[in-house]
């Protein structure tokens, strides 16, 4: 085809653009993960792409249907297991609302510690690997210590590092020892000047805002349309946070903010993130406080049927042990009816819904996972930027390859 | 509170549906409503276009098999949340396993649109009008649909393990 420019008179060639075809993953280094996205390319401009997802499906939903309760915190660990202790709790909760358990005050104080902890060190991937593929190495080795420091911290609680089991049917498995205190004690200390030290070479930074701003970003109607939730719905100006709008664990006694953004770009996520962390070692400070005024020792509920005794009184004592069989055995009552709780993930609403039908195993377990749910608008949002963004806005996200397969 | 919930919205679905709203029950924190089939959309859009109910987010949605009901085997549940007054609701829908079609809701929830494909891909659940119903976590070679509770976990033919005392 041609056509007469009117500028130069002169004859122009148009011809048939031609796309490229590229392949993105599904393992390449660039995408922490096992993401495939089959992109259309004209040249470096992203016009469009189709995410592939299903890598490492485990059918989480379907095994949990031939588990009893208490074998199936381990499979929530999976999911997101750069903060597998919320995972846990979130579900041990579901279990404790269906069987209406109440947990005492200390217990839910201990367990606000624990998904704090687990928060900041979710956020602490996800904003340090920002920087990382930004081209600045330097935040990410500098804060990676800090996340060993939190991983010591719940293997002091109960033994893992990454993934947990942290906490039984009503209450925790064991009480925080002192050494596990002294360990939250020393991080808080480290924890503040290096997360000072890690903003101080970002936050402000001008290579790096130029970098991240406008770059992926996604209006807040299109993120509520998408069912984003989570930091990433934050960074749109939407101030939607299940610790404040359900609580759970208590987390109405607790005085935080909710970071938002305005334009939900890598930028605005970067900075949501990183009001969190201070955030919630503003809780984890206000829980040790509320700790120390609760009666000691106190770590389960005082429900026999559900929470295992303790060894030495299994061996000595008659209702111990039928107790302890009855719990191995998954034979406890558990009644008729069906639940939901979310709790708030490290990437947004973590909810289970649970049917139970009275015998051992759930009749029907579905996980709603934060990240399976919004990646499906992340081809949305690269869409038009360059292929460099593409990967800075995945990242960006935060996208488990764990929690989006299940 | 929840309970006058149930009240307020059941009302009205009633009142606006009549017939096609089959039960209503209270479940824990949740109000749950029974919907034909046929209407589904139609209830879905009314409660996020009215301006009185305001339920514009789509917290989640997930299939679900009882083969003990006759004709009435596979199922839906949506769960809806009005974020500005923090209201949740939860419906579901039921139908045969012969004909296992139900409209997408995807023109009014775009997250919907993985989230059905993620209940095709387990149940079978068609969901008419998809943009693109295909296997989404399975390989799309797979002719079966796991979540079925037909489709046992372990092996059948397995004899080293006794499961006559315990469980199922």
């Amino acid at each position: 085809m041609s056509a007469k420019n009117n500028n130069t008179s002169a004859e122009v060639n148009e011809q048939e653009k031609e796309y490229t075809t590229l392949n993105l993953g599904p393992t390449h280094p660039a995408t922490h993960g096992i993401f495939q996205n089959v992109l259309k390319m004209d040249g470096e401009v992203v016009i469009e792409g189709e995410s592939t997802i299903g890598y490492i499906h485990r059918a989480f939903e379907k095994i949990a249907e031939r588990r009893p309760y208490y074998q199936i915190t381990i499979l929530t660990d999976r999911m997101n297991y750069c903060s597998s202790p919320i995972n846990n709790i979130g579900w041990l909760m579901t279990v404790e609302k269906l069987l209406k358990v109440e947990i005492p005050k200390r217990v839910q104080y201990l367990r606000v510690i624990i998904m704090e902890l687990a928060r900041i060190s979710d956020h602490i991937i996800c904003n340090s690997v920002i920087g990382v593929d930004t081209g600045a190495m330097t935040g990410f080795l500098y804060i990676f210590q800090l996340r060993e420091n939190i991983y010591d911290i719940f293997e002091e609680l109960c033994g893992a590092r990454l993934t947990t089991n942290i906490g039984r049917i009503g209450g925790l498995e064991r009480d925080f020892t002192p050494r596990a205190w002294e360990l939250i004690d020393i991080f808080i200390k480290k924890f503040e000047p290096a997360l000072k030290e890690f903003d101080s070479l970002l936050m402000r930074n001008r290579i790096f805002m130029d970098r991240t701003i406008n770059c992926g970003p996604i209006t807040a109607e299109k993120a509520l349309g998408y069912g984003f939730t989570g930091p990433n719905l934050r960074a749109a100006g939407v101030d939607y946070d299940v610790r404040v709008i359900n609580p759970y664990c208590s987390y109405e006694e607790f005085d935080f903010d909710i970071p938002v953004g305005t334009n939900g770009d890598t930028y605005d996520r970067f900075m949501v993130r990183d009001g969190e962390m201070w955030e919630s070692l503003k809780i984890i400070k206000q829980a040790i406080e509320k700790v120390k005024k609760e009666p000691a020792g106190v770590f389960h509920a005082d429900v026999p049927e559900f929470y295992l005794p303790p060894k030495e009184e299994v061996y000595n004592n008659m209702e111990a042990l039928i107790y302890h069989f009855k719990i191995v055995m998954g034979e406890a009552d558990v009644p008729v009816g069906e639940v939901y709780h979310a709790v708030e993930g490290g990437n947004g609403e973590l909810g289970f819904y649970l049917i139970s039908d009275g015998g051992r195993t759930p009749y029907r377990m579905h996980l709603r996972r934060p990240c399976f749910i919004y990646y499906q608008a992340y081809t949305d949002m690269i869409k038009g930027g360059m292929l460099s963004d593409a990967i800075l806005t995945m990242s960006s996200m935060n996208v488990i390859a764990g929690e989006l397969d299940a | 509170m929840a309970a006058t919930l149930l009240d307020t919205v059941g009302e009205k679905l009633k009142a606006k549906f009549g017939e096609g709203i089959i039960s209503s029950e209270q479940q824990y924190d949740f109000p749950v409503f029974t919907v034909s089939t046929h209407i589904i959309y139609d209830v879905l859009e009314y409660l996020k276009e009215d301006d009185e109910m305001g339920y514009t987010f789509l917290t989640t949605m997930c299939g679900l098999h009882y083969p003990s009901h006759t004709g009435k085997e596979l199922g839906v549940m949506y769960q809806l949340h009005n974020m500005q007054k923090n209201l949740r609701i939860r419906l579901k829908t039921f139908f045969s396993i012969n004909e296992p079609k139900v409209p997408t809701v995807t023109p009014l929830f775009p997250t919907a649109n993985w989230m059905e494909r993620q209940e095709y891909d387990f149940f079978g659940i068609i969901f008419t009008g998809h943009p693109n119903l295909k296997r989404i976590l399975n390989m799309d070679e797979m002719v079966a649909f796991p979540m079925r509770k037909e489709f046992p976990l372990e092996d059948g033919t397995r004899e080293d393990k006794d499961d006559k005392m315990f469980g199922r």
